[in-house]
């Protein structure tokens, strides 16, 4: 296996983005990843999407982004895992640069959630539709029922919650790139809608448009195209049961363990290691379930560490520098390329008002449906 | 929901036929030809008891579609007897009232209408047990 690097990023705004279509969004994003490593063409290109057949009815998006990218003839397929639909694309150029078959790979995730469709059972399919969509759950009460057997256990508390929505959305305010650039108060958590108890519509990533991409190269090829590459010294990922009543302790994500157990395998790291993190906030419970998965904090460090400023900007392990899926917006497809974005611009130096001090390791995790599939990159500036 | 695949749910969804492992004892609803605790292909045809108790719970307030006019409405994942785990409304009772560890019977109820003269589609629900009424 060769090591690969990332040397190119770009990304859309994260948003309701009336006047961009699904195409608009990729194209974008691509060609600010292309043009940041001065690079023209790609030897093949993975398109990281959840459900552009039901979003906007629009499938087979691996031809027509290189189509409208004028590189029709390069290999290119879509790839799907849900809401780790980005991560997994990136796993997939990982993987193909590593193995020798090719020497500059474009990985790009988009989606398009603002155009009409129902986006309450467009993510819904991600779950069990037999068993578990058919009697009237919804994505928020999969999370919520996490939550509710967290603070039955008294693990985890309701304020705990509310804090982690309020450290993002602090972060989020200073990326000019995300959905929300503004601060929330623990209050307006506390008092928002009630969507699945106990979650509130603050507790909930938002409905978002946009794309994120990235490129990839062999690491002794990086320096044609960038003089700072970041590599990707680790990839893991995992699957777990469909459905959440089937897990043993369905408050438990063993998906983001195992998937991060082999990710710090091949990066021959341990969590200690790691100086910052993206992780998929998709609701704020999820964040406390993925710190103690990653192992980046234990049990009640974990649920406390938004409130206590361990997993702020400052605090010992900062988690969602951009504001997370919470504040920067969550265009399911786009989150696991956006994710590792963060990262790429935090071990380079370049993420201005956010910036990590001295970020040397990151790690990025992404995770599809309520925790049955889960992606994570560690990155490490060389 | 097309009617042949509403018929060839009605097993697991109106009699609660699932499925028990000869080798682990795990136990699957619906059927599956392959154990997901030990990979066993060994299964055997098990009746889930109507009753079960509630590992965890929500209360949805905002629904899907064709459950508007029901919300809010409690859903939790029960535990049967027999160690399956489902997921069902719980009803006849305050939504805030469903907790881990209440006791349910499951009752064979309409679920949801598909749409305007759709089919109607059935299954089970969780209703509390009442131990100490009259």
């Amino acid at each position: 296996m060769r090591d690969v690097a990332i040397v190119g990023a770009g990304m859309t705004r994260f948003g309701e983005l009336w006047d961009a279509s699904l195409r608009d969004l990729f194209v974008e994003a691509a060609l600010a990843g292309l043009g940041s490593a001065g690079a023209d063409r790609v030897d093949s290109i993975y398109v990281g999407n959840m459900a552009a057949g039901q979003f906007v009815g629009q499938e087979h998006l691996g031809p027509l982004m290189a189509d409208h990218l004028g590189m029709h003839g390069v290999p290119a397929v879509r790839i799907e895992s849900a809401c780790a639909s980005g991560g997994a694309a990136l796993r997939m150029g990982f993987l193909d640069i590593a193995s020798g078959q090719s020497d500059l790979v474009l990985v790009a995730g988009v989606e398009k959630m603002t155009d009409g469709a129902d986006v309450t059972n467009v993510l819904a399919t991600a779950s069990d539709q037999e068993t578990e969509v058919y009697h009237g759950i919804t994505f928020p009460g999969l999370y919520a029922m996490i939550a509710r057997l967290r603070m039955e256990r008294g693990t985890t508390t309701e304020e705990d919650l509310h804090w982690i929505a309020v450290k993002n959305h602090r972060h989020g305010a200073m990326n000019p790139k995300a959905q929300f650039r503004r601060e929330i108060s623990v209050d307006d958590v506390a008092r928002s809608t009630m969507v699945a108890e106990p979650l509130r519509m603050l507790h909930c990533s938002p409905v978002s448009d946009g794309a994120a991409a990235v490129l990839l190269a062999p690491l002794d090829q990086a320096r044609r195209y960038t003089d700072r590459p970041v590599r990707i010294a680790g990839s893991g990922m995992a699957t777990s049961t469909i459905a959440l009543a089937d897990r043993p302790d369905p408050a438990d994500l063993d998906v983001v363990r195992l998937s991060a157990e082999r990710a710090y395998a091949m990066a021959g790291m341990s969590p200690e290691r790691v100086q910052l993190a993206e992780v998929h906030d998709c609701f704020t419970v999820a964040e406390v379930c993925c710190l103690e998965a990653l192992h980046l904090a234990n049990g009640s460090e974990a649920s406390q560490a938004a409130r206590t400023g361990y997993s702020a900007l400052g605090g010992r392990v900062p988690v969602n520098t951009s504001g997370g899926l919470k504040s920067k917006g969550h265009p399911v497809g786009a989150t696991g390329v956006a994710q590792v974005i963060e990262l790429f611009d935090q071990l380079r130096g370049e993420a201005g008002e956010r910036q990590v001090p001295d970020a040397h390791v990151g790690l990025a995790q992404n995770m599809g449906g309520s925790g049955a599939s889960s992606v994570v990159h560690i990155l490490e500036r060389v | 929901m097309p009617s042949p695949r509403y018929t060839r749910d009605i097993p697991a969804r109106y009699r609660l036929d699932a499925a028990r492992c000869s080798a682990c004892g795990h136990v699957a609803l619906p059927r599956r030809t392959i154990c997901s605790g030990c990979r066993s292909q060994d299964m055997e045809p098990v009746r889930l008891t109507r009753r079960g108790t509630v590992v965890t719970s929500t209360v949805i307030h905002v629904p899907p579609d064709e459950f508007t006019t029901e919300a809010p409405y409690a859903m939790a994942i029960i535990e049967t007897p027999e160690g399956a785990r489902l997921m069902a409304q719980v009803v006849d009772c305050q939504a805030e009232e469903v907790v881990p560890g209440m006791e349910l019977s499951l009752e064979f109820r309409r679920i949801r209408r598909e749409g305007h003269g759709g089919i109607l589609c059935y299954g089970h629900k969780g209703v509390p047990v009442r131990r100490h009424e009259a």
